[in-house]
C-alpha cells in the first residue's frame, strides 16, 4: 500500500471519550454512520449509547448556492461530452477554451452571489473558490490554450490582472481624491499599475505628478516615452519573436542606459519605476506588499526580464520566484504547490493535489474531463482498472447520488463512463426513495432509455406492492403491465376473485371491464376479464354468448382448476333457462369437465352440489 | 428561442404558474408562483418579472425573475393553482392541500386553510396529484383515487366521491362549472358530473389498444367539448368528449411522459406541451399551408399525425386542425422553445405572450414574447 501524502484530518465525535469505549463504523455512499459500542477500551463492556452519528465530508453539496453550480456545471458537462469525436483537434481548440470559459464564469456567478450573501456562509467557501478560478484559470492558459512562447506571458499577464483587481478600485479612490497626486496611495497605484504591465494606464496617473512638478517636467517626459515605448508582443502581426526579442532588448538597453546616467536619481519613485523597467529582482521584492503573491512576483519578473519565455522554461523561473518571494521558513500553502505544479506542466500532480485539498470531487472531475478531451492525459490504468478521468468521474457522481434531490445530475456522469457507469448506475438506482409515483416514473423512465430491464422489474414491484397493501388494485395493475410482470398480474387478479368470491360482486369495475389488451398480460388476468365478460353478458341476457364463452374458459384451459365448481355452478342457471341454450356438444362437454372434476380432489365440492349438477345435466 | 434564459433556483421545480391578470388590463403577466419537489425542504415561491413597459425587439436587458417570497412546503408541490390574485391552492404529496395567502404590501406568503389528510390511504396518506379551482370551489385528486369537493370558505368536506377509481387519478380539469374530467394511470378520461348523487362517473372514455397512462388534461379555452390530454408515452390526444369514446386525433409529440398540455387560453390554435424528455413544444394550426410560422426560429419537427376517426361536420374552423391534426386540412406546426440537452420540464404556463416553465434540473425559463 502506498503512503500517505498527508495526515488524515480527525473529528472529534461529541460525546463520545476514545478512552473509554471503542467506536463501531460501517460505510456509507457518502458518509460513515458511527456509534459508540459497549466495548470498553481496557476490555470488557458496559452500557451502551442509543446514538448513532453520520459523518459527512462533503458539506458544500448542500449548500443553496453550490447547487446551481452543480447543475450550470452539468449541462455544460453534458454538451461538452456530445462534441464530435471525428474533428479535427485544430478545430475544436477555441471550443474547448470557450467550454473552459463557461466553467468558469459558473465559478465567478456563485462567487458573486456568495458574497452578497456573505453572512450566510464563512468566508471560506467564497475563498475556495476564488482559489479554485484561480487555478482552473492557469491550467486554461497553460494547457487548454497552449500558447507558446511570446503570446504566453500576456497570458499569464491577462490572468495575474483578473486576480488582482483591487488596483483598479484604489485608482478609482485616488483619481477620485482632490489631489490625486498627493493621496497616500498615489505611488501604489502607479507602481502596480507597472508591474502588471498596465503602461498606459501607469501614464495616465503618472501625467498628474508630472502637472505637479513642472520643474521636473524633462524626467517626467523621458519616462513617459519609456513606458510609451515598450513593446509588446502581438501574436497576430507578422512580426516573428525573434524580431519582437531584438526589439526589446533595445528598448531595455535604453532604459538601462537611462538609469546609468542618472536621469532618475532625484526622484526615488521614477527610479524605481526604471529599475522594475529592467527587471531588477532585488526592487521588485521591495514591493513584495503591492505584488502580494509569489506568482504576480514570477508574471511581473518574466515580463521585463524573459518575455519570450517558453512554456518549457516556466517551471524554472517559477521554483526560483517562490523561493525569492516566500519567506523559506513558512510552509507552502496547498494552493501554492498546486501552482508549481502546474507551472511545472505535471497535470496529475495538480489533479492530485487539487483531489487532496478539496473536500468533494466536483473541480477535479470536470477539469481533468475537459484536459481528457483535449487528450492532454496519458490514459493512465488505475489499480482499479479504469482511468483517472473515469475514476474521478464515477467519484463525483457517487457523491451526488447521496443527496436527495442531484442524484438526477449523476446518471449523466455516469452514462459517460463507458467502462463502470452503468454497473454503478445499476446499483444506485434502485436505492433512491421512491415516495410519489411520479419520482417512480421518473426514475423508471430512466432505467428504460439504458434498458436495466431487471431495476424497471424490481421498481415496478416495489410499487405494485405498495399499491397493492393500500388496497389500490387499479394501480397494482398498472405498474404490472409496465414492467411486463406476468407473476405479479397473476397475484393481483387472484385478489380481484378472492374479492369475488368472498363478496359476490366484482369490485374495480372500471379496471375490470376496460382492460384491453393487457388481459394477455398473464392467464390469470384473462381469465378475469374474460369471466367478468361472461357475467356482462348474463347480465344483457346474450344467453348463448354466455354460454359459449363459459364453456371456452373451461376448455381452454385459461380458468384455474379451483375457479371450476364456481363456474359449473354459473353454468346451472343457463341450463334451468326453458329455451334450450347448451347444444347437444357443449352439453357433453360440460359433462367431460364435471367428470375431470370429480375425479379430482373430490373433497373441495359437497356432495349434495355435484349430485344436483350431475341430475341436471342428465336430465337435459 | 432567442432571449430564453435559465434561473438556477437550487430546487426542483414541479410547477410554475402565472398569476391570472384581470382581464380588463391589456397587461402582460408580472408574477408567477412555484412549487418546487424532492427536496428535503420544499417550498412555493412567488416570483417577479418586472414591469413590462417598452417592449423592443432587441432589449437585451429584461431582468432575471426576481424572488419575491418564498414560504415552507410540508411535501413535493404536485399541483398549483391561483385561486385569485391573493391566494394559491396546492396539492401535497403529503395528501394535505392547502391555501396559501399572498400578501402584497409586506411581500410574504402565509397558510390560509389547510386540509391535512384530504387524501389518504387507510393506514397511511395518499399524494394529491391535482388540484383545480373555480372559486370559490376547489376540486382535487389524488392517488387513493379519491375526488374531494372543497369551497375556499368553509373549514369541512363539501363532497367526497370515494373510489371514484381503482387506480391513481394524475389531473383533473373543469368542463362546465359542474362537470369535471379526469384522467388516471390506466389511460381513462372520466366524466364526473356534481349535479348527480353517487359515485360512478357519467361516461368514461379511452383509447384501445395499450393502456397508457395520461398525466395532464387541457379543455379548450372556447369549445367546451374539446379536450387534449398527454400520457407516458409522450403521444398528444385530442378528444370530442360528445362523440363516442375514442379520441379524435393522435400526434407523435415527445419521447416521454408529457407532463403538461395546456392550449392558450386567449389564442387556442396555439398549445404548449412538455415532457420528460427535456422539450418544450409550442404547437401552431393555421388554416392557410404556406405560412412562415417556420420562420420563427427554434426547431421544427415534421409531425406524424393519425386520424382516429374522420371529424364530424365539414366546417372550416381552425378548430378542425386539432381535430384532424392534418396538413390536408389545416396546417400544423411544431416548434421546440427551448435548448437541447436539458432534463425534464416538468411544468409550463402560458398568459398572453409570456410562458413560463420550470425544470429538473432547478432552472426556471421565461420567454416574454411567445409568437402567438
Amino acid at each position: 500500500m502506498e503512503e500517505v501524502d498527508v495526515e488524515p484530518t480527525t473529528t472529534p465525535i461529541p460525546g463520545f471519550d476514545s478512552n473509554q469505549k471503542h467506536l463501531g463504523f460501517v460505510w456509507g455512499p457518502g458518509d460513515i454512520l458511527v456509534y459508540e459500542t459497549i466495548y470498553k477500551a481496557s476490555g470488557g463492556s458496559a452500557g451502551g449509547c442509543p446514538f448513532v452519528h453520520e459523518v459527512r465530508k462533503d458539506e458544500d453539496i448542500y449548500s443553496p448556492i453550490l447547487r446551481k453550480l452543480f447543475n450550470e456545471s452539468h449541462h455544460i458537462f453534458v454538451g461538452l461530452q456530445r462534441i464530435r469525436e471525428d474533428l479535427p483537434s485544430k478545430n475544436k481548440k477555441p471550443q474547448f477554451v470557450s467550454i473552459s470559459k463557461n466553467y468558469r464564469s459558473v465559478i465567478r456567478a456563485c462567487m458573486e452571489e456568495l458574497q452578497q450573501v456573505a453572512v450566510y456562509h464563512n468566508d471560506s467557501l467564497g475563498n475556495t473558490l476564488l482559489s479554485l478560478e484561480l487555478i482552473w484559470n492557469l491550467c486554461e492558459v497553460l494547457f487548454i490554450d497552449a500558447a507558446p512562447a511570446g503570446s504566453l506571458v500576456l497570458h499569464l499577464l491577462d490572468w495575474v490582472r483578473l486576480h488582482k483587481a483591487d488596483v483598479d478600485e484604489k485608482a478609482r479612490e485616488v483619481l477620485a481624491s482632490e489631489s490625486p497626486a498627493e493621496h497616500q496611495a498615489y505611488w501604489d497605484v502607479v507602481i502596480s499599475y507597472v508591474l502588471q504591465g498596465r503602461m498606459d494606464e501607469a501614464r495616465q496617473v503618472l501625467v498628474k505628478q508630472a502637472a505637479l512638478q513642472p520643474a521636473a517636467r524633462v524626467m517626467f517626459k523621458l519616462l513617459d516615452n519609456l513606458l510609451m515605448k515598450m513593446p509588446i508582443f502581438n501574436p497576430g502581426e507578422t512580426q516573428t519573436l525573434t524580431e519582437f526579442d531584438v526589439k526589446w532588448r533595445h528598448w531595455r538597453e535604453e532604459v538601462d542606459h537611462c538609469l546609468q546616467d542618472q536621469s532618475f536619481a532625484s526622484n526615488r519613485h521614477l527610479e524605481d519605476i526604471c529599475k522594475i523597467l529592467v527587471g531588477d529582482e532585488d526592487v521588485l521584492l521591495e514591493y513584495k506588499e503591492l505584488l502580494s503573491t509569489w506568482y504576480h512576483f514570477l508574471v511581473t519578473r518574466l515580463l521585463f526580464s524573459h518575455p519570450t519565455v517558453k512554456p518549457t522554461e516556466l517551471h524554472y523561473y517559477a521554483q526560483s520566484s517562490m523561493h525569492m518571494f516566500l519567506d523559506t521558513r513558512s510552509v507552502p500553502e496547498p494552493l501554492d504547490s498546486i501552482l508549481l505544479a502546474a507551472f511545472e506542466f505535471d497535470i496529475h500532480q495538480v489533479i492530485k493535489d487539487c483531489s487532496i485539498a478539496l473536500n468533494n470531487w466536483w473541480f477535479v472531475g470536470h477539469l481533468t474531463d475537459l484536459l481528457d478531451h483535449c487528450k492532454l492525459l496519458q490514459s493512465h490504468n488505475l489499480h482499479f482498472g479504469s482511468n483517472l478521468r473515469e475514476f474521478l468521474l464515477l467519484e463525483y457522481a457517487s457523491g451526488l447520488f447521496t443527496h436527495h434531490s442531484l442524484w438526477q445530475l449523476a446518471v449523466d456522469y455516469f452514462d459517460h463512463c463507458p467502462e463502470f457507469g452503468r454497473v454503478y448506475l445499476e446499483l444506485q438506482i434502485e436505492r433512491v426513495p421512491l415516495d410519489t409515483e411520479r419520482k417512480a416514473l421518473k426514475v423508471i423512465r430512466i432505467c428504460e432509455q439504458r434498458q436495466m430491464t431487471e431495476q424497471v422489474r424490481s421498481i415496478c414491484k416495489i410499487m405494485a406492492k405498495k399499491a397493492l397493501r393500500n388496497n389500490r388494485l387499479g394501480s397494482a395493475l398498472s405498474w404490472s403491465i409496465r414492467a411486463k410482470d406476468a407473476a405479479f398480474a397473476t397475484l393481483i387478479s387472484e385478489r380481484f376473485l378472492q374479492d369475488y368470491c368472498a363478496k359476490g360482486t366484482f369490485s374495480d369495475l372500471d379496471l375490470i371491464d376496460n382492460l384491453g389488451p393487457a388481459m394477455l398480460l398473464s392467464d390469470r388476468l384473462t381469465f378475469l376479464g374474460k369471466y367478468r365478460e361472461f357475467h356482462r353478458l348474463y347480465g344483457e341476457k346474450r344467453f348463448s354468448d354466455a354460454a359459449k364463452l363459459l364453456l371456452s374458459l373451461m376448455t381452454a384451459k385459461i380458468a384455474p382448476h379451483s375457479f371450476w365448481m364456481t363456474l359449473l355452478t354459473d353454468a346451472l342457471p343457463l341450463l334451468e333457462q326453458k329455451e334450450v341454450i347448451f347444444s347437444a356438444d357443449q352439453t357433453h362437454e360440460l359433462m367431460f369437465c364435471l367428470e375431470e372434476l370429480t375425479s379430482g380432489k373430490s373433497q373441495l365440492f359437497t356432495l349434495a352440489s355435484l349430485a344436483r349438477v350431475k341430475q341436471l345435466f342428465t336430465l337435459h | 428561442m432567442e432571449g430564453i434564459n435559465a434561473k438556477y433556483v437550487s430546487k426542483k421545480i414541479s410547477k410554475t404558474r402565472w398569476r391570472p391578470v384581470s382581464s380588463s388590463s391589456l397587461q402582460q403577466p408580472d408574477i408567477f408562483a412555484t412549487g418546487s419537489w424532492d427536496n428535503e425542504d420544499n417550498s412555493i415561491s412567488i416570483w417577479s418579472i418586472g414591469e413590462n413597459g417598452v417592449s423592443s425587439m432587441d432589449d437585451e436587458f429584461e431582468g432575471d425573475p426576481q424572488l419575491l417570497c418564498e414560504y415552507k412546503h410540508n411535501g413535493d408541490v404536485l399541483d398549483l393553482q391561483f385561486l385569485d390574485q391573493d391566494r394559491i391552492v396546492t396539492a401535497s404529496s403529503t395528501g394535505a392541500v392547502t391555501i396559501f395567502r399572498h400578501h402584497h404590501n409586506s411581500q410574504t406568503l402565509s397558510v390560509s386553510k389547510l386540509w391535512e389528510r384530504a387524501h389518504h390511504y387507510p393506514c397511511n396518506n395518499a399524494p394529491c396529484t391535482g388540484v383545480v379551482c373555480n372559486s370559490p370551489e376547489i376540486v382535487t385528486v389524488g392517488e387513493d383515487g379519491r375526488i374531494m369537493l372543497f369551497r375556499a370558505d368553509q373549514e369541512g368536506v363539501l363532497r367526497t366521491i370515494e373510489k371514484a377509481d381503482s387506480s391513481a387519478i394524475h389531473a383533473v380539469t373543469f368542463l362546465r362549472t359542474t362537470e369535471i374530467l379526469t384522467v388516471n394511470s390506466i389511460g381513462q378520461l372520466k366524466l364526473w358530473d356534481f349535479r348527480q348523487p353517487g359515485n360512478e362517473p357519467s361516461q368514461i372514455l379511452s383509447l384501445t389498444g395499450d393502456r397508457v397512462p395520461l398525466h395532464c388534461v387541457d379543455r379548450h379555452p372556447n369549445q367546451q367539448h374539446i379536450v387534449a390530454t398527454g400520457g407516458q408515452d409522450g403521444m398528444l390526444c385530442i378528444w370530442d368528449v360528445r362523440q363516442g369514446n375514442m379520441p379524435i386525433s393522435l400526434m407523435e409529440a415527445h419521447t416521454s411522459e408529457m407532463w403538461e398540455v395546456h392550449f392558450h387560453p386567449s389564442n387556442p390554435g396555439h398549445l404548449f406541451s412538455c415532457s420528460e424528455d427535456g422539450s418544450l413544444l409550442h404547437w401552431e394550426t393555421s388554416s392557410n399551408t404556406d405560412t412562415p410560422s417556420f420562420l420563427q426560429g427554434g426547431r421544427n419537427t415534421s409531425i406524424i399525425s393519425r386520424s382516429a376517426i374522420a371529424p364530424a361536420g365539414g366546417n372550416q374552423s381552425l378548430i378542425n386542425a386539432w381535430l384532424t391534426g392534418d396538413s390536408s386540412k389545416g396546417h400544423l406546426e411544431t416548434t421546440h422553445m427551448l435548448p437541447s440537452q436539458m432534463l425534464s420540464v416538468n411544468s409550463l404556463d402560458v398568459l398572453g405572450q409570456c410562458l413560463v416553465c420550470g425544470t429538473d434540473g432547478e432552472a426556471i425559463y421565461v420567454n416574454r414574447h411567445v409568437p402567438i
